[in-house]
């Protein structure tokens, strides 16, 4: 049996809570709402992120980029997916929703950009 | 001079919300001034996501937030004027501004928002003893420089005070390859979001010292190091704890101030306690004609917010602007902020306005549990609700509605406070 302790995040509360799994089976203990208990096993069992950063740009108004996963990516595969992204540069014109990287760092997700960018 | 309807001060999400509002609401002629050389203000260098859960119902980031704003503008064709700096304002609404096309001009308002945000709180203010080395930063800064600039601020890393600024930039560093050491905090609790705490902090095994300080920043030529050190009850470094940490940056989240030179120059009111304008429900100033809105008016933790109080600002000025109405109202109820609750955003409501209801915002001067946020009309309780979690990191609202001052015609104050039971 596993235990964890966690503060949950999903209201200014931040309810300390317990979460055990027994053989695959998840309790949530010291929430005060569903919410709670739904983000409690998530985030033990499979949780995820939303990863942001920059991109440098060449030949755009800005030097910079902002830039992100376009949906949340397991927790496990954020540095891998920093490290494709200080890799990566890209053209102006940019525009938001620009596939920068496809399948980032083998999790299926695209990084995608975040402003639009015009060339400078 | 030249003349306009309304006039914004602030390109960022506060001056964009009112804008778009004051247009909807049917001023046609309303022009945005700008310092920097883009529209957006600080949301463009907020890369993280987590941006208009309220407004838009999806987690954006700043930029995505700011250019469905921009967007907007750009729809409305309303004017504005980037890297223009408005120098002073005078009591009747004239604006002083400068930028390289134009020099010096001067502009008649019909309407002023204000909306100019807020700065973040310096070193110089906290009395830190040391030299000035390099590697001190405000973390908004070291945020501009990695996000905008792209620069490498820093490789070790500690950051004084758990605002969120400084938390975002926590993580941001960490993801960048930097070491982050620690952040230290003067108060017994973080002014931090509690979902900052988790996700830029816990995730990545950063360590969070309450009641802790620096004491000291080493190095001369830059930062090699700072000495940190538990603080008392009285927030007075306790001899004996100090503690050694090698860095060769030091991040300062430490608070922001809104940025009220210009009100001043107006004359407009200012709170002790906010740092911005006094305003009425319509957020007009002491002075008529001219609206605050944003963290000019007070620091919000949540854009959402921001673009809300803007759009009421923008409403305001359009009302205002259409009728011209000069002589100040006389039915102003103080709003009281006691017993644990620090402030109320308004400060006055008016017995006369046209809303049906007002939204009071404010913040509680210290972490409270199952505490009760109560409202009196005079020796009467209107309002009693129990709250779990009162902290001063975020910003609480409740709505007064209008009618229910009716049964109180001499009411000459509202009382809002904290009660234990």
């Amino acid at each position: 049996m596993e235990e964890r302790e966690l503060i949950c995040i999903c209201c200014p509360l931040g309810c300390p809570m317990t979460v055990r799994i027994d053989n695959g089976a998840v309790t949530v203990t010291g929430n005060s709402c569903a919410r709670g208990a739904e983000y409690g096993e998530k985030e033990v069992l499979s949780p995820t992120r939303v990863v942001t950063s920059t991109v440098k740009v060449i030949d755009g108004e800005f030097a910079m980029v902002p830039v992100k996963t376009k949906t949340d990516i397991p927790k496990g595969k954020i540095f891998d997916c920093m490290k494709e992204i200080q890799k990566a540069s890209v053209h102006a014109p940019v525009a938001i929703g620009d596939v920068i990287i496809e399948n980032c760092a083998g999790t299926g997700v695209s990084i995608v950009a975040a402003r639009n960018v015009k060339r400078s | 001079m030249t003349e306009h309807d309304i006039v914004i001060i602030g390109g960022g999400p506060a001056g964009l919300a009112a804008a778009a509002a004051a247009k909807k609401a049917g001023t046609e002629d309303i022009l945005i001034l700008e310092r920097e050389g883009h529209l957006g203000g600080i949301l463009n260098q907020c890369i993280h996501n987590g941006f208009g859960l309220h407004t838009f119902k999806e987690e954006l980031t700043g930029p995505e937030y700011a250019s469905r704003y921009i967007d907007m503008i750009e729809k409305e064709q309303i004017p504005y004027k980037l890297n223009t700096m408005v120098l002073s304002i005078s009591s009747d609404r004239v604006l002083t501004v400068i930028n390289r096309e134009e020099g010096l001009i001067q502009i008649k308002a019909g309407a002023v928002i204000l909306a100019m945000g807020c700065r973040e709180r310096p070193r110089g203010a906290l009395n830190i003893p040391g030299y000035r080395p390099a590697g001190i930063y405000s973390a908004g800064t070291a945020q501009r420089l990695m996000n905008l600039d792209g620069y490498e601020v820093g490789k070790e890393v500690v950051i004084l005070g758990s605002g969120d600024i400084g938390l975002i930039m926590a993580r941001r560093m960490t993801l960048e390859g930097a070491k982050v050491k620690v952040v230290a905090e003067l108060m017994p609790y973080s002014g931090g979001l509690k979902r900052n705490i988790v996700q830029c902090l816990d995730d990545y095994g950063i360590p969070l010292k309450l009641s802790h300080t620096v004491v000291e920043i080493h190095g001369k030529e830059r930062v090699t190091g700072v000495t940190l050190a538990a603080v008392d009850e009285k927030r007075r470094p306790v001899p004996g704890t100090e503690e050694y940490y090698s860095c060769d940056t030091l991040l300062l989240s430490v608070g922001l101030i809104p940025e009220n030179e210009l009100s001043k120059s107006a004359g407009v009111d200012l709170d002790q306690i906010t740092g911005g304008p006094v305003v009425n429900d319509c957020l007009e100033t002491s002075i008529s004609g001219v609206f605050a809105c944003g963290n000019v008016l007070h620091v919000h933790d949540l854009v959402d917010y921001v673009s809300e109080e803007a759009a009421l600002a923008g409403r305001s000025a359009a009302a205002y602007a259409g009728s011209q109405k000069e002589e100040p109202s006389s039915s102003n109820i103080r709003l009281r902020a006691v017993n644990g609750v620090r402030y109320t955003v308004p400060q006055f409501v008016n017995r006369e306005s046209e809303a049906e209801q007002w939204k009071i915002r404010f913040r509680v001067s210290d972490v409270y549990r199952d505490r009760y946020i109560s409202i009196y009309y005079g020796d009467e309780r209107v309002y009693h609700k129990k709250k779990k979690v009162l902290a001063p990191g975020e910003m609480e609202q409740v709505a007064i509605k209008k009618e229910s001052l009716e049964k109180y015609p001499d009411l000459a104050e509202i009382v809002i406070c904290t009660e234990e039971d």
